[in-house]
């Protein structure tokens, strides 16, 4: 979508911060440029997005996380890419430079590494309080991070986050990149989401170059989109019931996601659908028989998933794992602005293909599920009923598929554009904004995973627990590191 | 549970056949792998998957190895859960700088005699992700490798031959 961007002084700075701390607005990113800080923020009432930036004074802004939590993160990457300090931040230590980079401040002014002192992790105090660090090198085929539990006996007091292990500097890579080049970059983001990523990079160059793409290209981006969401969700509710020992599901669940990419692979060349979308339209059309073997796999799936259902809900010894453990609160999930099937399973109904909404979402019929215990459970249960959403997507996509071209020349403009695309990826609403230069080349791309928001909120949702029921939530949460890390 | 365990079993195995050996793959472990290692493996390897800085695409296609369809564990192959316990480190993604060293950390845990199998373009090169400030490279200027398996992200057959071609020198 194309948005002015509004430049603001210290005291619009400060009025934004005032609608996210009293709750009116909600914090959809906050990263850094040269010299500037940006913020993108959703009104809850009025659906708007709008964008802010502010000129830095010496370097300094006023900090957003001094007022309201959800910020705090991406205050302290935002330090560590380009040295920018957010005056009053509660919390100064680095996020995602570890002390391993040759540079510091990357994006910014590129001074030569200091070694870091220890990393200080937050005080815990009381009684026959022991620790426990997990990873980066965790016990799975997973992603690294770092988890500092702090527990009294089996129960949790305190987790606290460590990531960055797995950041790339995908934003460097992207500043000075061609738009292929970059939209390639924006793929491999993360991979479970890479048609999300692909396709809000695409709405974003798209918004910038004012360039829309043909209406059949646009149907079938949405189909992949759904694709990759059922095969994700596949996944994860196979592996949330995995990690409270229910095998069974795993399996079968299994052989629905690999159905799902197979028939990806036969659609559009690629299990996964990577580099398919492309800013314009996309790559290649749907294979001559692509319609007919999606019609197959959604027969397939009404077939069995059904039965996976009942077996979900008829077995005892799992909801004994999944029902109250985990829970995350209402009013965490509001002011983070959680996305996805967290917030969704706590009571916050944002769907970015609803709200603000894109094609061709809009001419389809579908509804958002929300519910409100917030537990593994709900999150699971969220998951199941997506999956009938997407495939009730797909029967639509596939009967008012537009014939045409796939694909319409982006070419720059002659003059600096920017653009924002934000979409809905399985786990929640990817947000990426974009500014190219006149001659086609990205000259500051930034992307926010969901994974942001959910991170802190998996923080407190195992709070009490005990330690064994850790990656039960950590499953239901499935976060990115890769998207978060960048 | 009754009806989907009979149905399943009603239905036969969806596993289908293996493939064949990876041919480049045969090609460059005969120069790696060390003859007096094989004969202490027998035909059971067990890997522990070390995530050096993908993007996750890599890890979605190796979990898949384990699914109905391609069934890892019937030609010998676990995962398992720590460097401890393996004969082989599958290493995906580019190896970052904040990851270099819990990489270096693992492969010395990992007992003797040991592979290491790097899994993707990433793996092999640094892929698309080569030249940041924040990468170290692919993962041989990190630890030795003995068998590239390329592909963003490789699919499981290749995963497979790529596998099936270490078993088939180590053994």
């Amino acid at each position: 979508m194309i948005l002015p961007r509004t430049n603001v002084t210290e005291e619009g700075w400060g009025q934004a911060i005032d609608r996210l701390a009293g709750g009116n607005q909600t914090l959809l990113g906050l990263w850094g440029d040269a010299g500037a800080v940006f913020m993108a923020l959703f009104d809850e009432k009025t659906f708007d997005i709008a964008v802010l930036s502010y000129a830095c004074k010496d370097g300094r802004y006023p900090s957003v996380a001094a007022r309201h939590p959800p910020a705090n993160r991406l205050e302290r990457a935002i330090r560590d890419l380009f040295g920018l300090e957010a005056t009053g931040a509660p919390d100064t230590r680095p996020w995602l430079n570890l002390g391993f980079w040759d540079v510091r401040h990357p994006l910014g002014n590129q001074e030569p590494a200091q070694k870091p002192g220890p990393y200080a992790f937050l005080p815990v105090e009381g009684e026959s309080l022991h620790q426990i660090p997990v990873g980066p090198v965790h016990a799975g085929i997973i992603e690294p991070g770092h988890f500092r539990f702090t527990a009294n006996g089996e129960h949790v007091v305190r987790l606290e986050q460590r990531l960055g292990y797995v950041h790339k500097g995908i934003e460097s890579l992207m500043a000075g990149a061609s738009l292929a080049d970059a939209a390639k970059l924006a793929g491999r983001t993360s991979g479970d989401s890479t048609v999300a990523y692909a396709l809000a990079f695409a709405q974003a160059a798209e918004a910038a170059l004012e360039a829309p793409p043909p209406p059949r290209a646009v149907h079938l981006r949405a189909l992949m989109a759904e694709l990759e969401r059922l095969a994700n969700h596949f996944g994860d509710i196979g592996a949330i019931c995995n990690d409270a020992s229910f095998a069974m599901m795993h399996a079968q669940t299994g052989i629905l996601r690999e159905r799902v990419l197979r028939t990806a692979d036969a659609c559009f060349g690629h299990r996964l659908m990577m580099d398919a979308i492309v800013p314009g339209g996309i790559a290649r059309d749907i294979a001559a028989d692509g319609l007919a073997q999606v019609q197959a796999l959604l027969a397939e799936i009404q077939r069995a998933f059904p039965r996976l259902i009942e077996l979900y809900d008829n077995t005892a010894s799992l909801q004994d794992r999944t029902v109250t453990t985990g829970i995350v609160k209402a009013d965490y999930v509001r002011q983070f602005g959680a996305g996805g099937y967290v917030g969704r399973a706590s009571g916050r109904g944002f769907d970015a293909r609803r709200t603000p909404g894109y094609a061709p979402y809009d001419a389809l019929a579908f509804e958002v599920p929300v519910l409100t215990a917030g537990d593994v459970n709900a999150r699971v249960w969220i998951r199941i009923r997506e999956v009938e959403q997407s495939l009730a997507l797909v029967d639509q996509i596939l009967g008012s598929l537009p014939a045409g071209t796939i694909h319409a020349a982006v070419k720059p403009n002659g003059k600096t554009c920017e653009g924002l695309g934000l979409t809905e990826a399985f786990r929640g609403d990817v947000l990426i904004w974009l500014r190219l230069d006149g001659k086609g080349h990205v000259e500051r791309c930034h992307m926010r995973d969901a994974s942001w928001f959910h991170w802190p909120l998996l923080e407190t949702a195992i709070e009490g627990n005990i330690v064994a029921d850790f990656p039960l939530c950590n499953k239901s949460f499935n976060c990115s590191y890769s998207g978060h890390d960048l | 549970m009754r009806r989907t365990l009979l149905d399943s079993f009603m239905r036969g195995p969806l596993s289908e056949p293996g493939p064949k050996p990876d041919e480049a793959g045969l090609a460059e472990l005969a120069q790696s792998v060390n003859r007096a290692a094989r004969a202490k493996l027998g035909r059971s390897l067990s890997i522990r998957q070390v995530d050096a800085g993908s993007c996750n695409g890599c890890e979605l296609e190796i979990h898949a190895l384990n699914n109905a369809f391609y069934d890892l564990e019937r030609f010998g192959f676990h995962f398992v859960a720590s460097p401890r316990h393996a004969d082989v480190l599958m290493v995906t993604g580019p190896v970052t700088k904040n990851m270099r060293e819990a990489l270096l950390r693992t492969y010395n845990a990992t007992p003797d005699p040991k592979w290491v199998i790097a899994v993707g373009t990433c793996a092999a090169d640094g892929g698309l992700f080569a030249g940041s400030y924040a990468v170290a490279g692919g993962v041989t200027d990190v630890v030795p490798v003995d068998l590239t398996i390329p592909g963003c992200p490789p699919n499981p057959k290749a995963l497979l031959a790529g596998l099936l071609a270490l078993l088939q020198t180590a053994s």
